[in-house]
């Protein structure tokens, strides 16, 4: 088995807590106590009113396809052995939207609109990023 | 109170634009000051302000390897490329509140030979400093293989394509007008080479629907504008180009791009406005654009954020050679960042002054009134309406 040679979260923070979720196959995003809003990417406060109370609180983990790039060129050797692949936009039911992979689908497949679920792929025994493939 | 008309352009230089300069990025920079303070009737003594765009040369050492020994104001703008036209305003802010008396704005690197971008994401490139997009980007895009501006804003590109219709050809023609014009600037790096629509069409993809022809160009370069009082200007050695409205704009929010509430509200939808309102023009009666042209849907995204057409309307707006120098709106008549050089977009500020002043190399005849926008980091934006 060879390495893993792929960028990985560096996992500062609340971003460490959100991976800290996946690696138990959790998608979590932050959810303000006090007025219900998600948000993504996480942040000390709430975008919507202000309030520093918050949750990680579990998603369902369906969504569409909101937007993606079709990579042809590598700009990092890593990713150079999966030309093209696909870096797309999901947009959860729960409003937020998350960068990620979808697998088992051919990138001139991806649609604006195309119903996805999240899988756990554990990349490394520290790491485990969200992705998506087709409902 | 604006800053309507308070302040002018008096002064523009630049480097050479190479692929490889053999220079420091402060030798580049000192060369574009040193023309555009000539350019303007000034000396070195004259120039008591600084705005700076990013960090590639810090204001102590400009200061001193100019011989400016009197400085009185200095800031610097991160904007990534939107710096160089917010810096005019604050440039304009300084000099109608005498802060300073004559603002000197650069921009220089080597964007060629060392901040080539498919160079700096090899694991062995030295770690980059973190910054307002660190978070969003090596927490949540890089580990999906989304590592740099043309991965990022296809995201844009690549929605809007598929709400609105836009085809290959529609995108060729901004990179095929900008080539155009360059084969008229023997300063642009693509002067002497050509472009037809089907080899823009042959361009390999990078990451769709960017080829390579639709990128900007990475050059080695600077360039320099000196900003004075709309007073002091009359005095000087050139007419002066008026700054009539200015603004700059960011996206909400401005540090992850999936998360905008409005997909397509980017920073110069929010700046047009406020420098449009301040100048009491309009779209309609400018008769060039300069606009920020990293990536050809960028240019395309920023029409519509103008407002010379609605969103979704650009497609239709380039096709008939709109955007060259004989269509109604002539734009990046220097070449652009696609095929003059990329200089953060200071290039075209200095371009849209020699059109004001008459003196361009391909002139919009009788040009009275022009903008330059700015767009950078995840993009934000900037907005300047220049008239003579």
């Amino acid at each position: 088995m060879t390495a893993y040679d792929k960028p990985l979260p560096r996992g500062e923070e609340f971003n460490g807590e959100f991976y800290q979720f996946c690696k138990q196959h959790e998608l979590r995003f932050q959810r303000c106590r006090d007025c219900g809003a998600w948000r993504h990417m996480p942040r000390e406060s709430c975008q919507a009113c202000g309030s520093f109370n918050w949750a990680w609180e579990r998603v369902a983990g369906k969504g569409q396809v909101f937007s993606w790039t079709v990579i042809h060129r590598a700009l990092h050797p890593g990713f150079a052995a999966e030309l093209p692949y696909a870096a797309v936009v999901v947009e959860l039911e729960e409003g937020v939207r998350i960068v990620s992979h979808v697998l088992d689908l051919p990138v001139d497949q991806l649609r604006v609109g195309l119903p996805v679920e999240v899988v756990f792929d554990d990349v490394t025994p520290e790491v485990t990023l969200p992705k998506f493939r087709p409902l | 109170m604006t800053l309507k008309d308070q302040a002018c352009i008096v002064g523009v230089g630049e480097s050479a634009y190479t692929r490889g300069s053999q220079k420091t990025v402060l030798r580049l920079v000192l060369e574009a000051s040193r023309h555009a303070i000539r350019d303007a009737g000034l000396t070195v003594q004259d120039i008591d302000g600084f705005v700076l765009s990013s960090s590639y040369i810090y204001q102590e050492a400009l200061a001193a390897n100019l011989g400016v020994s009197d400085l009185r104001y200095s800031t610097t703008v991160q904007m990534g490329g939107a710096s160089p036209v917010t810096a005019l305003q604050s440039a304009a802010m300084a000099v109608t509140l005498g802060v300073a008396r004559n603002v000197l704005v650069p921009f220089g690197w080597n964007g060629y030979s060392e901040a080539r971008i498919s160079r700096r994401e090899r694991p062995d490139a030295a770690p980059r400093p973190d910054n307002a997009l660190s978070q969003a980007l090596r927490n949540y895009y890089a580990p999906y293989g989304a590592l740099a501006p043309v991965q990022h804003y296809a995201w844009l590109a690549t929605r809007h394509r598929e709400l609105h219709g836009t085809t290959d050809e529609e995108m060729g023609e901004v990179a095929l007008a900008s080539r155009f014009h360059a084969q008229h600037n023997p300063r642009a790096y693509m002067y002497g080479r050509t472009l037809t629509m089907e080899q823009y069409l042959q361009s390999p993809m990078v990451a769709s629907p960017f080829r390579v022809l639709d990128c900007c160009l990475e050059t080695d370069g600077a360039c320099a504008v000196v900003v004075t009082s709309a007073e002091r200007a009359l005095d000087l050695q050139h007419d002066p180009v008026y700054i009539m409205g200015i603004a700059e704009g960011h996206p909400y929010p401005a540090d992850d791009i999936p998360n905008r509430p409005d997909f397509f509200k980017i920073g110069l939808s929010f700046a047009a406005p406020h420098a449009f309102g301040m100048a009491g023009v309009t779209p309609q009666d400018m008769d060039f654009a300069q606009i920020y042209d990293c990536f050809t849907y960028v240019v395309m995204l920023q029409l519509e954020a103008l407002g010379f057409c609605g969103v979704g309307e650009a497609r239709d707006f380039v096709k008939g050679n709109t955007l060259r120098i004989d269509g109604d709106l002539p734009c990046n008549t220097h070449g652009g960042l696609h095929s003059e050089a990329h200089v953060w977009g200071i290039n075209h500020v200095v371009e849209a002054t020699r059109q004001l002043r008459h003196e361009a190399g391909l002139q919009v005849e009788g040009c009275e009134l022009g903008l330059v926008t700015g767009w950078g980091d995840f993009g934000d934006g900037s907005l300047v309406i220049l008239r003579r």
